[in-house]
Order: structure tokens, then sequence, then C-alpha cells
């Protein structure tokens, strides 16, 4: 599904990714752990398109598409979905309103009909209810006094509503407690499927009991380094970082 | 800019018309060096040789804001009997003011006196309106006044005058256009009263075109337990100067006064008010929001006076902006001048650009580029929008964004 090469990116001239690949199969769970300042937000935001940061080397193909050749919009509407590590909050532009004209505009993009307010409404219903967010919530301005969880939930409400094809994760599990982990990871594992995959960028490798990845990855100083099954992270967590940072001093 | 000009023949009061004439011997036009001036040049207004002309247009269909109202209609100035409604609702008289006999126009209280631009409006006025709301009488549909500017150099002097009698209730919408028209100025006065317990809605759309000039002043007095409610929309023009004066004269009255302006080419667009609270127990609201495009700029001064005595006063004033561009300015001053001791006062000002990180998490959700930064701004002029209670002027609202700036609010 997705396919990143030697990708190199920098942000103000400061080289942060350094030849970076990975590449996720449809159906798959891809946890990226490492340490503060190795590049996981970068390698988000790089993917979804931000601005600010320079890709200088290398290449990222989405589906049999030049991902980096892509606005922000359009591989949302190809079928990215970037679940923020610091969700924004947008006074006066209510939730609903804008995920519908998303919702639009993507299916205008792959020449489909508009939805119906019924069907909408619909969809609402279900998916508010997957992450049990409350349904006046939904309607509300986009992250406007929500808790730290309530933002993170709507993140997941948002890419349930916008089904899509490779959803990033980025530490969204941050500043959760227990329950609310839980139901963002009921969120994420429900809506999983054999043509949709997820790459999971996390500190902690508690999000990792609950959506349970088939591979992980430690991404440190602008590199995957070492990758796994699942058990490399209960490792990660019991040493810390230190060994890796070991390992490649060694090398 | 006098020369070319014919006195008006309108049956003013004699005293305001010496006045008036006065005013234009006396004064020259304003300067930036004006404190109510500083932020707006007016000194190409001089440099036109404007021409009352009257003209005609075929139809007015598309400057109709409500479907279902008693319209009177004014090109240039001049009445257009065959444009406008020939009905009147029950309780409600309206007639040109050419049409008005010696005494009927009553002696007002604008400011004559080293107001040039009102002093100008009276000497040389070329028509205008009066509208009689009879006391206790419900005017369920809106009045409306439609004026259009036409031709080359026209220069419209109007003025409408409103009485709204104790415990009527009536709203009234006023568009103002352009049509074929090049360097057209419209200067308008208006004069309203709203008695004891009336309820008065003023709508305001200001859509004529951008190289024309508007220039308003409305001076408007209100009895004790009335509300007075003007929603302002600027969407066109030029040059555009508004002057709302209010006095609040009577206790337990409500003041809401809403403006929304939406510049872009090198528009500018300037709005000072006046609440003048001078008794005690009534409540003002203030809410004015622009967005600012290319090399536009914007003027908001708001001043709230509470006069010694008047206690138990709630004012609030509030004035936002968003600049999209590097060349979109705005001078915004708040003002308070507070002379009683036991009241809530509030004002604030906001100048600001739409929020990047927002319009970037919008895109990551498929939004193009153009439909979030529109989401934005109608997010941001909304909360004066939302203030319309009157739905065609809402809509009517709505096309014009649509036709002028291609947003589609919903």
């Amino acid at each position: 599904m997705i396919k990143i090469k030697n990708l190199h990116a920098s942000i103000d001239g400061k080289e942060i990714l350094k030849g970076l690949n990975l590449t996720v199969n449809a159906g798959e769970v891809h946890a990226i752990m490492g340490p503060n300042g190795a590049g996981k937000s970068t390698l988000a935001s790089v993917l979804a398109g931000r601005e600010d940061y320079e890709v200088t080397e290398g290449s990222v193909d989405f589906d049999g598409e030049d991902l980096l050749e892509m606005e922000t919009e359009e591989r949302a509407r190809e079928g990215l979905f970037l679940a923020f590590q610091y969700p924004v909050e947008i006074p006066g532009v209510s939730n609903i309103n804008f995920l519908r004209t998303a919702i639009n505009e993507i299916r205008e993009h792959k020449g489909e009909d508009s939805i119906s307010a019924k069907d909408f409404m619909a969809l609402v219903r279900e998916k508010s209810a997957l992450v049990e967010l409350d349904a006046k919530l939904a309607s509300r301005s986009v992250n406007e006094g929500f808790s730290g969880g309530e933002k993170k939930r709507n993140e997941i409400f948002q890419m349930a509503m916008l089904d899509p094809k490779l959803s990033i994760l980025d530490e969204t599990d941050s500043g959760l407690d227990i329950d609310a982990l839980r139901i963002v990871a009921n969120g994420v594992n429900t809506l999983k499927s054999d043509k949709n995959a997820s790459i999971v960028i996390t500190h902690y490798q508690r999000l990792l009991d609950y959506i349970v990845p088939d591979f992980v990855h430690v991404l440190y100083d602008g590199k995957i380094v070492k990758s796994g099954p699942k058990e490399l992270a209960l490792e990660l967590e019991e040493k810390g970082y230190d060994w890796i940072k070991e390992e490649m001093a060694a090398q | 800019m006098l020369e070319g000009l014919t006195p008006t023949s309108i049956l003013l009061n004699e005293k305001e018309l010496s006045s008036a004439k006065n005013t234009l011997k006396t004064n020259q036009l304003p300067t930036t060096r004006m404190e109510a001036w500083k932020y707006t040049r007016v000194a190409k207004l001089g440099k036109t040789n404007y021409r009352s002309s009257e003209a005609s247009i075929d139809s007015v269909e598309n400057y109709t804001i409500a479907k279902d109202a008693t319209t009177v209609v004014f090109v240039n100035g001049h009445f257009s009997e065959e444009l406008s409604s020939n009905e009147m609702p029950e309780g409600l008289s309206i007639s040109p003011l050419s049409a008005c006999m010696e005494g009927e126009i009553d002696s007002t209280n604008l400011v004559l006196e080293g107001e040039i631009f009102n002093a100008l409006n009276t000497a040389f006025l070329t028509d205008g309106i009066l509208v009689d709301i009879d006391a206790k009488a419900v005017i369920e549909k809106p009045i409306q006044i439609i004026h259009v500017l036409k031709g080359e150099a026209t220069l419209s002097n109007f003025k409408t005058i409103i009485h709204a009698g104790d415990f009527s209730k009536a709203s009234v919408i006023q568009g103002f256009f352009a049509e074929d028209a090049e360097k057209a100025f419209a200067n308008v006065t208006s004069e309203i009263s709203v008695g004891t317990n009336a309820f008065l809605t003023l709508d305001k759309i200001q859509y004529e075109a951008e190289n024309s000039s508007h220039i308003c002043t409305e001076q408007v007095s209100q009895e004790k337990d009335s509300t007075f409610t003007i929603n302002t929309i600027t969407l066109n023009g030029g040059l555009v100067r508004n002057n709302l004066n209010i006095e609040v004269n009577g206790e337990n009255c409500e003041t809401n006064l809403n403006g929304a302006y939406l510049l872009k080419g090198k528009q500018h667009v300037d709005n000072h008010s006046v609440v003048d609270h001078k008794v005690a127990n009534c409540n003002s609201n203030e809410l004015y929001k622009g967005v600012i495009d290319d090399n536009a700029t914007a003027v908001f001064n708001g001043k709230v006076f509470v006069r010694k005595d008047a206690q138990k006063i709630n004012a609030f004033q509030s004035n936002g902006n968003v600049l999209l561009t590097d060349n979109a300015s705005v001078n915004s001053k708040p003002e308070l001048e507070i002379y009683a001791d036991d009241v809530k006062c509030s004002h604030g000002s906001t100048t600001g650009q739409l929020d990047e990180e927002a319009i970037f998490y919008l895109r990551a959700r498929g939004l193009s580029e153009k439909s979030a930064r529109q989401l934005m701004v109608s997010a941001f002029v909304g909360d004066v929008l939302e203030k319309i209670e009157n739905e065609d002027v809402l809509n009517y609202t709505h096309r014009l964004l649509k036709e002028r700036f291609g947003w589609e609010f919903e």
C-alpha cells in the first residue's frame, strides 16, 4: 500500500529523516516507536504533506501513485488519514458540517455523488457511537472546548467517517487515561480490515496491548534501525532505547 | 465639486437649509489631520465634478432583497413610482420627500454645523423618503428601500426619515446598489426615531461599485422601553463611510448594532459608531467583524458613552478582523467613555490572520484549500450573520457573497 524508500526530510535546513525505508501492505498494522527527537512526528507530517518540511531525497509510493507530488487534500482524498498528535481547535466551524464537506469533496474526487443528508446523519450516529463520542460533541465546533481524550476520540471518529486506506496515528495514546485508550483502540480495531492499513506512532508500549501490531519498528536518528514482531515493543518497554543507541554506536 | 449641482427643491426647514449652506461656505472637506477622518481620505471626492441626474433602470428584480415587502425604489436618488409598491399596509404611510408639503418634514437632529457631508446632503437633497409607522401598528411585511446609482459621476443626496410610533413594530431593509455606474457617489442621511416600547430593525446592505463612494450618517433616537437593531452588511463600494449615531434617551432600551464587512481590491470601508447612553437601565450590544483581502483597508471606530447617573448600563462592544493578505490593513479603535459608576461595559478588538494550522487540519481531511479558507471565513463572520433574523436578507447576503467572492456559506 505504501512504500517509503530512502526518505530524507528537513525543516529549516536541519535534516530530521535520514534515509527512512518502510513498506506497509494492506491488512497490516505497523507500530513505529522511538525516543524523543527520532523523527516520528516528522514522518507523520511529511506523509500528510505539511509544507514546513522539505523532502530532499527518496520516494513514497502510495498505491502506485507518487505521494510526494500530491497536495495535502489530494492525499486525504486518495485515502491517507493523519490522526493529529495535537488536534486543532477551530471555533465556529462545526465538526459535522466540515466532515460533510470533506466527504463530499472526497466523493467528487472519486466521481461519486454527494452523500444524502439522511445517509450522512446515519453515518454520524453509527461512527460516533463507535468511539462513544457524544452526539452533541460531534456537532459542536471542531475540538473547541474538548478535553484531551475527547479530542483524540474525535480524531478516530473522523477517521471512521472518512474510511481511509491508510491511517497514521501520531501519538494518539499520549495523555489518554486507560478508559479513553480502550475506546480509541477499540475504534481502531473495529475499523481494521484486509483492505486498509495503519501506522501507529507511539512513545509507549501500552497502546500496543490494545492495538496489536503486526510489525514493530524502531525509529532512531531519522532511520528505522530495527524491525521485529510485536514482542520487540515489550523489549523496548523493558530495556528502554539505550541498547539500541549502543548497538548503533557499535556499528 | 458643487458646480453643476442644483439646490434642493424639497421643502425642508428653512433654518436647517441656511445652516447647511453656511457650513458649505465655511468648511472644506475633512482631511486626515482631523481625528474623525484620520484613516479615511475623502480628498478625491472634491476633485470629481459630480452631477445630479435622473436615470431609469429596466427592472428592480436583481436588487429585490425581500420578495414579499412594501418596496420603494430610487434611482440616483429620484423616486421611481413605476418600480415601487402602490399598496400600503394599514398603519404605514410612506411618501417621497419631494411629495411632502411644507412643514411635513419636521426639523431634525442631524448635526449640520461643521458636518460637511450632512450639509451637502441637506442643501442639495435629491429626494428621500418619509416612513411613518403609526402607534401600535405591527407591520408584518418589511419595508424595503432600494437605492440604485447609475451613470457617470452621479451624486445622489438621499435622506431616509423613519418615525416608529409608540408600541409599533416594523423592519426596514435598505439596499444600496450601482448599475453601469462610474465614480458615483451616494451621500446619505437617515433620521430615525424609535418611540416608546417600539421595535425597529434596520437591515442595510451596501453593494455598490468598486469605484463608487458612499457616505452615510444615521442619526437614531430611542425612547424608553424600545428596541432598535441595525445590521450593516458592506460587500462592495470603493469608499464607504458609515456614521451611526444612536442616542438612547429613555430607560429600559435595548440597542443592537451588528456589522459585517468583506472587502477586496482597493476598497476602503470605515464604520464609525456612537452609542450614547444618557439614562439608566439600558443594554447595548455591538458586534462588527471584517474580512479584508488584497489591498483593501478597513476602519472601525466604536464609541460608547455612559453619561453621569446612567447607572446599570450593560454595554458590550466587540470588533474582530481577519486580514487575508499582507497588504490588507485595518485600524480599529474601540472606545468607552463612562461617567457613571455602576455599569457593566466591555470592549475589545482583535485582528489576525486565518489560522494556518487549522487550514492544514481541514485540508488533511480532504477539503480543498479554497473550501478550508471559505469555511474559516464563514465561521468568522457567521457570528454577525446569524444575528440577521430576516431570512430573505440572509439569503440575499449569501447570494452576494457568492457573486462577489465565490464563497458559498452554509
